[in-house]
Protein backbone atom coordinates (compact mmCIF):
# COMPACT_ATOMS: atom_id res chain seq x y z
CA UNK A 1 0.00 0.00 0.00
CA UNK A 2 1.38 3.76 -0.88
CA UNK A 3 2.63 4.94 2.02
CA UNK A 4 0.72 8.13 2.46
CA UNK A 5 -2.40 6.15 1.97
CA UNK A 6 -0.96 4.17 5.54
CA UNK A 7 -0.30 7.23 7.01
CA UNK A 8 -3.91 8.33 6.96
CA UNK A 9 -4.92 4.94 7.94
CA UNK A 10 -2.88 5.45 10.35
CA UNK A 11 -4.29 8.54 11.62
CA UNK A 12 -7.83 7.60 11.06
CA UNK A 13 -7.43 5.09 13.04
CA UNK A 14 -6.25 7.00 16.32
CA UNK A 15 -8.46 9.60 15.60
CA UNK A 16 -11.62 7.83 15.60
CA UNK A 17 -10.84 4.13 17.35
CA UNK A 18 -9.75 1.36 15.47
CA UNK A 19 -12.91 -0.40 16.32
CA UNK A 20 -14.94 2.30 14.23
CA UNK A 21 -12.83 2.21 11.07
CA UNK A 22 -13.89 -0.21 7.92
CA UNK A 23 -11.39 -0.44 4.94
CA UNK A 24 -12.75 -1.27 1.96
CA UNK A 25 -10.84 -2.21 -0.93
CA UNK A 26 -11.11 -2.45 -4.79
CA UNK A 27 -7.59 -3.81 -5.69
CA UNK A 28 -7.63 -5.89 -9.08
CA UNK A 29 -6.12 -9.23 -7.80
CA UNK A 30 -6.25 -11.67 -4.44
CA UNK A 31 -2.46 -10.63 -3.71
CA UNK A 32 -2.90 -6.88 -3.76
CA UNK A 33 -5.94 -7.38 -2.27
CA UNK A 34 -4.24 -9.47 0.92
CA UNK A 35 -1.40 -7.56 1.08
CA UNK A 36 -3.13 -4.29 1.34
CA UNK A 37 -5.54 -6.20 4.00
CA UNK A 38 -2.34 -7.67 6.09
CA UNK A 39 -1.14 -3.85 6.44
CA UNK A 40 -3.87 -2.61 7.58
CA UNK A 41 -4.26 -5.57 10.32
CA UNK A 42 -0.62 -7.20 10.69
CA UNK A 43 1.28 -4.33 9.50
CA UNK A 44 2.82 -3.52 6.28
CA UNK A 45 4.73 -6.80 5.50
CA UNK A 46 6.85 -4.92 2.98
CA UNK A 47 8.47 -2.40 6.32
CA UNK A 48 8.78 0.11 4.10
CA UNK A 49 6.07 2.62 5.35
CA UNK A 50 4.44 3.90 8.28
CA UNK A 51 2.36 0.81 9.36
CA UNK A 52 5.55 -1.46 9.75
CA UNK A 53 4.93 -3.36 12.81
CA UNK A 54 1.97 -1.63 13.48
CA UNK A 55 -1.02 -4.37 14.36
CA UNK A 56 -4.32 -2.00 13.94
CA UNK A 57 -6.31 -5.20 13.12
CA UNK A 58 -8.74 -2.49 11.42
CA UNK A 59 -11.80 -4.60 9.92
CA UNK A 60 -11.38 -4.60 6.18
CA UNK A 61 -13.50 -6.11 3.15
CA UNK A 62 -12.90 -6.49 -0.47
CA UNK A 63 -16.13 -4.42 -2.38
CA UNK A 64 -16.57 -7.22 -4.31
CA UNK A 65 -16.75 -9.52 -1.02
CA UNK A 66 -20.64 -10.89 -0.41
CA UNK A 67 -20.65 -9.89 3.24
CA UNK A 68 -20.28 -6.04 2.25
CA UNK A 69 -22.08 -6.40 -1.48
CA UNK A 70 -25.07 -7.06 0.34
CA UNK A 71 -25.29 -4.10 2.40
CA UNK A 72 -24.83 -1.81 -1.16
CA UNK A 73 -28.08 -0.75 -2.44
CA UNK A 74 -27.90 -3.17 -5.39
CA UNK A 75 -28.89 -0.80 -8.25
CA UNK A 76 -25.80 1.49 -7.55
CA UNK A 77 -23.48 -1.54 -6.97
CA UNK A 78 -24.88 -2.70 -10.78
CA UNK A 79 -23.88 0.55 -12.04
CA UNK A 80 -20.73 1.49 -10.24
CA UNK A 81 -19.01 -2.05 -10.18
CA UNK A 82 -20.70 -5.44 -11.79
CA UNK A 83 -18.80 -4.34 -14.70
CA UNK A 84 -15.63 -4.71 -13.38
CA UNK A 85 -16.44 -7.66 -11.20
CA UNK A 86 -16.39 -9.68 -13.88
CA UNK A 87 -13.33 -9.04 -15.42
CA UNK A 88 -12.07 -10.21 -11.50
CA UNK A 89 -10.93 -13.80 -9.90
CA UNK A 90 -13.28 -13.07 -7.14
CA UNK A 91 -12.85 -16.23 -5.56
CA UNK A 92 -9.33 -15.41 -5.24
CA UNK A 93 -9.29 -12.53 -4.08
CA UNK A 94 -12.34 -14.09 -1.13
CA UNK A 95 -9.63 -16.52 0.12
CA UNK A 96 -7.06 -13.67 -0.07
CA UNK A 97 -8.94 -11.47 2.74
CA UNK A 98 -10.73 -14.29 4.23
CA UNK A 99 -7.44 -15.46 5.50
CA UNK A 100 -5.90 -12.02 6.47
CA UNK A 101 -9.13 -11.34 8.53
CA UNK A 102 -9.32 -14.42 10.27
CA UNK A 103 -6.05 -14.39 11.45
CA UNK A 104 -5.26 -10.99 12.10
CA UNK A 105 -9.09 -8.79 12.15
CA UNK A 106 -9.47 -7.91 15.93
CA UNK A 107 -12.79 -6.37 15.38
CA UNK A 108 -14.99 -8.94 13.96
CA UNK B 1 -24.81 -6.96 12.91
CA UNK B 2 -24.02 -4.54 9.71
CA UNK B 3 -20.25 -3.88 8.65
CA UNK B 4 -20.50 -0.76 7.06
CA UNK B 5 -23.26 1.41 9.05
CA UNK B 6 -22.49 4.26 10.74
CA UNK B 7 -18.44 3.44 10.36
CA UNK B 8 -16.05 5.44 9.48
CA UNK B 9 -14.72 3.71 5.90
CA UNK B 10 -11.31 4.47 4.84
CA UNK B 11 -11.72 3.26 0.58
CA UNK B 12 -8.56 2.12 -1.31
CA UNK B 13 -9.55 1.69 -4.71
CA UNK B 14 -6.98 0.51 -7.45
CA UNK B 15 -6.66 2.15 -10.95
CA UNK B 16 -6.64 -1.57 -12.72
CA UNK B 17 -9.60 -3.08 -10.39
CA UNK B 18 -12.57 -0.78 -8.70
CA UNK B 19 -11.42 2.90 -8.77
CA UNK B 20 -12.88 5.14 -5.11
CA UNK B 21 -15.51 7.16 -6.17
CA UNK B 22 -17.50 3.56 -7.42
CA UNK B 23 -16.53 2.24 -4.24
CA UNK B 24 -17.55 5.41 -2.30
CA UNK B 25 -20.99 5.45 -4.07
CA UNK B 26 -21.86 1.92 -2.67
CA UNK B 27 -20.80 2.44 0.90
CA UNK B 28 -22.60 5.49 1.44
CA UNK B 29 -25.73 3.00 -0.06
CA UNK B 30 -25.16 1.21 2.89
CA UNK B 31 -25.23 4.12 5.39
CA UNK B 32 -21.05 4.29 6.19
CA UNK B 33 -19.35 7.50 6.54
CA UNK B 34 -16.60 8.13 3.71
CA UNK B 35 -13.63 9.63 5.49
CA UNK B 36 -11.21 8.85 2.73
CA UNK B 37 -11.70 7.44 -0.23
CA UNK B 38 -8.71 7.76 -2.99
CA UNK B 39 -7.65 5.25 -6.54
CA UNK B 40 -4.32 3.66 -6.29
CA UNK B 41 -1.79 2.51 -8.81
CA UNK B 42 0.21 -0.79 -7.96
CA UNK B 43 2.43 -0.74 -11.20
Amino acid sequence: MDLENQKRVKEFAEKYGAENVVVILGAAEGEAAGLAAETVTAGDPTFAGPLTGVQLGLTVYHVCEPEVKDEFDPAVYDDQISMMEMVLDVDDIIDEMSSIRDEYCKYL
Amino acid sequence: MAILKDKKVVIIGDRDGIPGPAISACVESAGGEVVFASTECFV
